[in-house]
């Protein structure tokens, strides 16, 4: 328990049905105004230390037993870091389209189950439903079809994974300087046979979210959300790419903070701050410091960041998703979920793309060049901007790793989108099941991996507390 | 082998790096290499949404994970469909991808839990302790006696997770 002047502190542990651990802890006065919000994660550091002394061709593979949600952004990002190692980082075009493809197939299954089975309970049956409805078992029964969609487009993502990356336990893809396989045309037919319908889904969960946005803007304008600066990876002629791309930050208003950057100099752009309460970081845009330099990623710093996107269904949807902004970029906290779709959209036109492309049975798969002692891999995962570093001695041993991931960019946005809804629900003196909704809904538009962002695996119930200045426990709830 | 083989799927889950937590893909990986006819093996990190469709195309499912507190070796039971109000996608329930297969696809298959005993979870490290891997070993043998006999329902209720499966006469 802990307590500060006249306030007491109300916590909610763990949050539900996002990935991973989560904690709320509500700082309230006696009048039950809240004073500050503070979303905690259960730490399990180690893996930068677990990798080190291991050679640097194992790690793409070691790195996927980072979080089972998504071990092929990390699969990836490391291998993108590993080819800096051994001077690979220029891709033959068969191994950078077979990278590409298993990114999009991540992205649209991860973008697909994020929304049909974890967000979709919220729109579909509203914040305030019974959460014995509110859930995906709620949706199976009431909207069968749409759940069936969930499930399949999920399993065309994976399906893709596993043509490109291998078993879904043990990746092995993407190898330092390349890939380890090509796409045989019986592959692609397979995937090319369903492709169509996925993009019709698709352009189906799409209007979902956007009509449900659209409708509720209202009350979406003020939920959650503030103005925010954001972060992402951006192509070199501006369109959004979620594989490779150059650094830009954009504030609030749309002007860029800073544009164009290498990632590999990522170092001088961004930095962390380690406050004494949380165990996970807060990183910020060194330039604007700590009070103003945090920023947002994921799907709504990508839409917002880019200038357009290279896929013309995707595009037409962005053009309108950006009015939203009137001019600027959108800060509305829920569009993450529109925004999201875009994603998938655009990941489903991307694979069509692809699977046309020749270059995938192409035999030519591997590169190597001068050998580096220092790599530094980025790529735009599912949730956002992923950061992978490390240093090789000459006995090709990690000597060094340090991994952003992106739930903790987003450590700071997800606090101030607790303390908005917070300030909304809580009366200060009941723990209702209303006030547990709302901060559950704000928290998931980030889609947060916190199993990934403290390196541990579990589950949750969940239980709110509410402890006066004194330490008394004053009400305390739990949801299974 | 009994023609239910045929029929069966075998899903081991956990995270291999995580020490005892991969107990599950250890024994996927073990039943794999015994290439049993006709039967299915999957390993993955966790249960997920799209598990509910290869689970409602088998009539018989074996979901295999660790289990932290449970009997040694191992315990084997029955489970049944059942909706879990917060569950994550992170950690889908066996019970709720049953649940899932049936709401989805109209399909009601057996499902059984395979609760193999480990002993270290929070050690980042890839490989089983000695004494999960004899537990695994043990519950691979208990697996082809199963399938060999075709009894699940049988031994399923027999045991039911509560009593300890000590040796093979046991058995």
């Amino acid at each position: 328990m802990a307590t500060k002047g006249n306030l007491k502190r109300i916590a909610i542990e763990p949050v539900t049905r996002i990935e991973g651990h989560g904690k709320v802890t509500l700082m309230v006065d006696e009048e039950g105004h809240v004073k500050q919000a503070r979303m905690h994660v259960v730490e399990f550091r180690g893996f930068e230390r677990f990798v080190q002394g291991r050679p640097y061709w194992e790690i793409p593979v070691l790195v996927q037993r980072l979080c089972g949600i998504c071990p092929v952004s990390h699969h990836l990002a490391a291998a993108k870091a590993m080819d800096r190692i051994v001077g690979g980082e220029n891709l033959t075009p068969t191994a950078e389209k077979m990278r590409r493809l298993m990114h999009y197939g991540q992205t649209f299954q991860s973008h697909a189950l994020h929304f049909f089975h974890l967000v979709s309970p919220d729109l579909l049956f509203g914040f305030d439903a019974d959460p014995a409805i509110r859930n995906v078992i709620g949706v199976a029964k009431k909207f069968p079809d749409l759940a069936v969609q969930g499930v399949m487009m999920r399993k065309y993502g994976q399906e893709i994974i596993k043509a490109t990356a291998g078993k879904k336990i043990h990746g092995t893809g993407a190898i330092p300087g390349g890939i380890n396989k090509n796409l045989s045309k019986e592959e692609r037919d397979v995937f090319l046979k369903d492709i169509d319908q996925m993009m019709n889904w698709s352009v189906a969960a799409l209007k979902i979210a956007k009509d449900y946005t659209s409708e509720h803007l209202e009350k979406l304008a003020s939920f959650g959300s503030f103005p925010s600066n954001h972060l992402s990876l951006v192509r070199s002629d501006g369109a959004l790419d979620l594989y490779h791309g150059n650094l830009r930050a954009k504030d609030a208003n749309g002007k860029k903070i800073f544009d164009k950057v290498d990632y590999s100099k990522y170092l001088d752009y961004i930095a962390e701050e380690v406050r004494p309460w949380s165990y996970m970081k807060f990183p910020f845009i060194k330039s604007l410091g700590t009070e103003t330099g945090w920023y947002r990623v994921g799907p709504l710093a990508r839409i917002n960041n880019c200038d357009f996107i290279d896929t013309p269904i995707a595009e037409k949807e962005r053009k309108e998703f950006m009015k939203l902004g009137n001019g600027k970029p959108v800060n509305v906290t829920m569009a993450y979920h529109w925004a999201r779709m875009i994603e998938l959209l655009h990941s489903a036109e991307k694979i069509k793309e692809l699977l046309h492309d020749k270059d995938l049975q192409g035999e030519n798969l591997v590169v190597k060049g001068k050998r580096r002692s220092e790599g530094v891999g980025l790529l735009e995962a599912p949730r956002g901007t992923l950061f992978h570093h490390y240093k090789v001695n000459d006995d090709d041993q990690v000597v060094m790793a340090n991994l952003i991931v992106s739930t903790t960019h987003n450590n700071e946005p997800m606090n101030r989108a607790v303390q908005k809804v917070a300030e909304e629900y809580l009366d200060g003196k009941e723990i209702t099941e209303g006030l547990l909704n709302h901060v559950e809904v704000a928290i998931r538009a980030y889609d947060p991996c916190l199993s990934c962002a403290t390196h541990s695996l579990g589950r949750m119930p969940l239980t709110i507390e509410l402890i006066d200045t004194e330490g008394n426990l004053l009400d305390r709830k739990s949801r299974d | 082998m009994s023609e239910l083989a045929n029929k069966v799927l075998l899903i081991g889950y956990g995270n291999p790096g995580r020490c005892d937590d991969g107990l599950g893909p250890a024994l996927a990986e073990a039943v794999e290499k015994l290439n049993i006819p006709g039967m299915t093996v999957d390993a993955n990190y966790q249960l997920s949404v799209e598990d509910a469709e290869a689970v409602a195309n088998h009539q018989v499912v074996i979901f295999a994970d660790a289990d932290s507190s449970g009997p040694e070796p191992f315990s084997f039971r029955a489970i049944e469909p059942r909706a879990y109000l917060s569950f994550s996608s992170h950690s889908l329930d066996p019970a709720a991808v049953l649940a899932l297969a049936g709401d989805l696809f109209g399909a009601r298959p057996e499902g059984y839990l395979f609760g193999i005993r480990g002993y270290e979870f929070d050690e980042l490290r890839e490989a089983l302790t000695e004494k999960a891997r004899a537990n695994m070993e043990r519950a691979v043998e208990f697996l082809q006696s199963l399938l060999a006999e075709g009894s699940f329902r049988k031994m399923a209720t027999d045991f039911n997770g509560k009593i300890p499966l000590h040796d093979k006469e046991e058995i």
